[in-house]
């Protein structure tokens, strides 16, 4: 008679290796980022002239207590390495949810309520994407004046059509549905369609992105304190690092290469956990 | 007066002159059941959802009166006419699978609407979903309310949103196509279980289907839609034993038959499509929108 249960609710995706090695990288960067003052064995911005270009520890004329060296002001690359890690990683958190928040928003509005509403937004996307980010980017922090939180209004002024534009034509596929029209039949306004029954089918799309959008930050913060207009540069950063790093790259590689390949290593990470959550929490893919 | 009455009732695209529906009247009392029938395209489905007030939006209406138990829908603000069609009337939907909200949980999609727009406490809904998941023949119906819909089969999300249309005790049912995504097998349990339904609680229904067989087994009358013309609206005895229309008498001739599952299959005629069309012509040809 009835059909019993059947056997998809018994089937859980597994989470994969690079979720859980992504997930562990940016883990060790979180914790490292919030005892910085703790673990760091140097002051990031103590300078000793006499220990300049020491090379790291496992090298011939290593300086005990310097484990990745020095750069060419005597300062200790890593203990710069974890304080630069805060500054990457509040740009990456609050530049990525404002992104998200704002961009999603408008998206969703677009995307669900069409008409006049998604004319509007949509034309903004397509002006807004008419502008070549990096000059952008560099006019805005020129007109706001260097700081963190320049460089988020940056990011956020620049990237929200990312997610506009992609959780648009989600809103716009799930409007289409029957749920949604079973919904108006039985009475529910249009806001609270687009909050209760729209909103939850996008926000895995909204979750990857966010994660992509974050690895995205840390590399502009990075672009911009190369070019030296990020924050005061007192403060160390991945992309000043880096930036310095460049003049000096035949004689200390590792004031370069060290904080080059963290930047790698943490926006891949942020990808790849997008990636993984999405298989993971995307009810269409389950 | 019939619970549904729809008057004359002419749909276009907006900006255009051409109908999507030409002067459809149509009517379905309490515990009738009415067959809507016709090729795709030919606006059935267009009908429903007029009723329900779900048109697409490139779609007006041009002309006429939909009553919905006494009132006239298209003469109350749109507010007061959703109330209306959320109390009254409810959408058995064609695909089950695109009907549920896939992230979900299938207990509030079916207890939602009692308690935020009918104003239910929530143990009274989640009770009344739970004794109408049991009607519709779910086994364990207490865990099928913790589940998502990727969860389930076709077949169970199909029983699931004829009990979730049944839940606040509409008057008017309109099914569209409800079987049509499902496989043959199914198809009859839910045809059973919808007519089942149907006379247990005394709804009026519309059911909107392609295939003339199953109109033979769920209703007592049928209309039957070309190009948006209504070109018949009899009782479905009389119809069998022998429709009025020539179309209609060429749609059911096309119909394959089980007992010749080898014989070719007869196509509408041209002159009768012709002569149907030219009808249709003359129906244009008399109105001003």
């Amino acid at each position: 008679m009835a059909d019993v249960m059947d056997g998809r609710g018994a089937v859980r995706r597994k989470g994969g290796l690079r979720l859980w090695l992504s997930a562990c990288w940016l883990a060790v960067v979180v914790v490292v980022a919030l005892l910085a003052p703790w673990v760091a064995p140097h002051d990031p911005l103590a300078q000793d002239l006499f220990l300049g270009r020491m090379p790291p520890v496992w090298m011939q004329g290593a300086e005990p207590g310097y484990y990745l060296g020095t750069d060419s002001l005597g300062r200790d690359v890593l203990s710069r390495m974890i304080h630069g890690a805060r500054i990457a990683l509040a740009v990456a958190l609050f530049a990525g949810v404002i992104t998200a928040l704002l961009g999603a928003s408008l998206g969703l509005l677009a995307g669900f309520m069409r008409g006049w509403v998604d004319l509007v937004i949509s034309r903004l996307i397509d002006i807004w994407m008419a502008f070549p980010p990096v000059l952008f980017s560099i006019l805005l922090i020129a007109v706001l004046g260097p700081g963190l939180s320049s460089i988020i209004i940056a990011i956020v002024v620049i990237d929200w059509t990312r997610f506009a534009r992609v959780v648009r034509a989600e809103a716009m596929a799930q409007g289409a549905m029957d749920y949604v029209q079973s919904a108006r039949v039985a009475g529910r306004g249009r806001l609270g369609i687009m909050l209760v029954e729209v909103l939850p089918n996008v926000l895995p799309t909204v979750i990857v992105l966010l994660t992509l959008e974050m690895g995205i930050a840390v590399i502009v913060e990075a672009i911009l304190s190369f070019v030296n207009l990020s924050i005061s540069t007192d403060d160390p950063t991945w992309g000043g690092m880096i930036s310095e790093g460049r003049a000096s790259i035949h004689q200390a590689w590792w004031v370069l290469v060290f904080p080059l390949a963290t930047l790698f290593l943490t926006v891949l990470a942020f990808s790849q956990l997008g990636e993984g959550l999405k298989d993971r929490f995307d009810p269409v893919l389950r | 007066m019939s619970f549904l009455e729809v008057r004359d009732l002419s749909l276009r695209i907006k900006g255009e002159q051409t109908r999507l529906l030409r002067s459809v009247s149509l009517s379905v009392s309490v515990g009738e059941v009415r067959g809507l029938v016709g090729e795709s395209g030919a606006g059935k489905s267009m009908i429903g959802k007029a009723v329900l007030g779900i048109l697409p939006r490139a779609v007006e209406v041009a002309g006429g009166e939909i009553w919905l138990d006494g009132q006239n829908l298209l003469a109350l603000p749109v507010a007061q006419r959703r109330r209306v069609i959320g109390a009254k009337a409810a959408l058995i939907p064609q695909d089950p699978l695109t009907a549920l909200n896939p992230s979900r949980r299938i207990g509030p999609q079916i207890t939602d609407r009692l308690v935020d727009i009918l104003g239910w406490a929530r143990n009274r809904a989640e009770a009344r979903a739970l004794e109408l998941l049991e009607e519709v023949q779910i086994a364990d119906p207490a865990r099928v309310m913790r589940s998502y819909p990727h969860e389930l089969s076709g077949g169970m999300r199909q029983r699931i949103l004829i009990a979730s249309a049944f839940a606040a005790e509409p008057k008017l049912i309109v099914a569209d196509e409800p079987t049509t995504a499902l496989d043959v097998t199914v198809q009859k349990q839910i045809l059973r279980l919808i007519k089942g339904m149907q006379e247990r609680h005394g709804t009026a229904l519309l059911f909107v289907t392609h295939d003339l067989g199953v109109v033979s087994k769920v209703c007592q009358t049928i209309s039957v839609l070309y190009a948006g013309l209504m070109v018949e609206d009899s009782a479905t005895a009389a119809f069998y034993a022998g429709p009025r229309h020539a179309y209609s008498r060429a749609l059911l001739a096309a119909t394959p038959k089980y007992t010749d599952p080898l014989g070719s299959l007869t196509p509408v005629p041209e002159a009768v499509i012709a002569a149907v069309r030219a009808e249709v012509a003359a129906a244009d040809g008399g109105w001003h929108g």
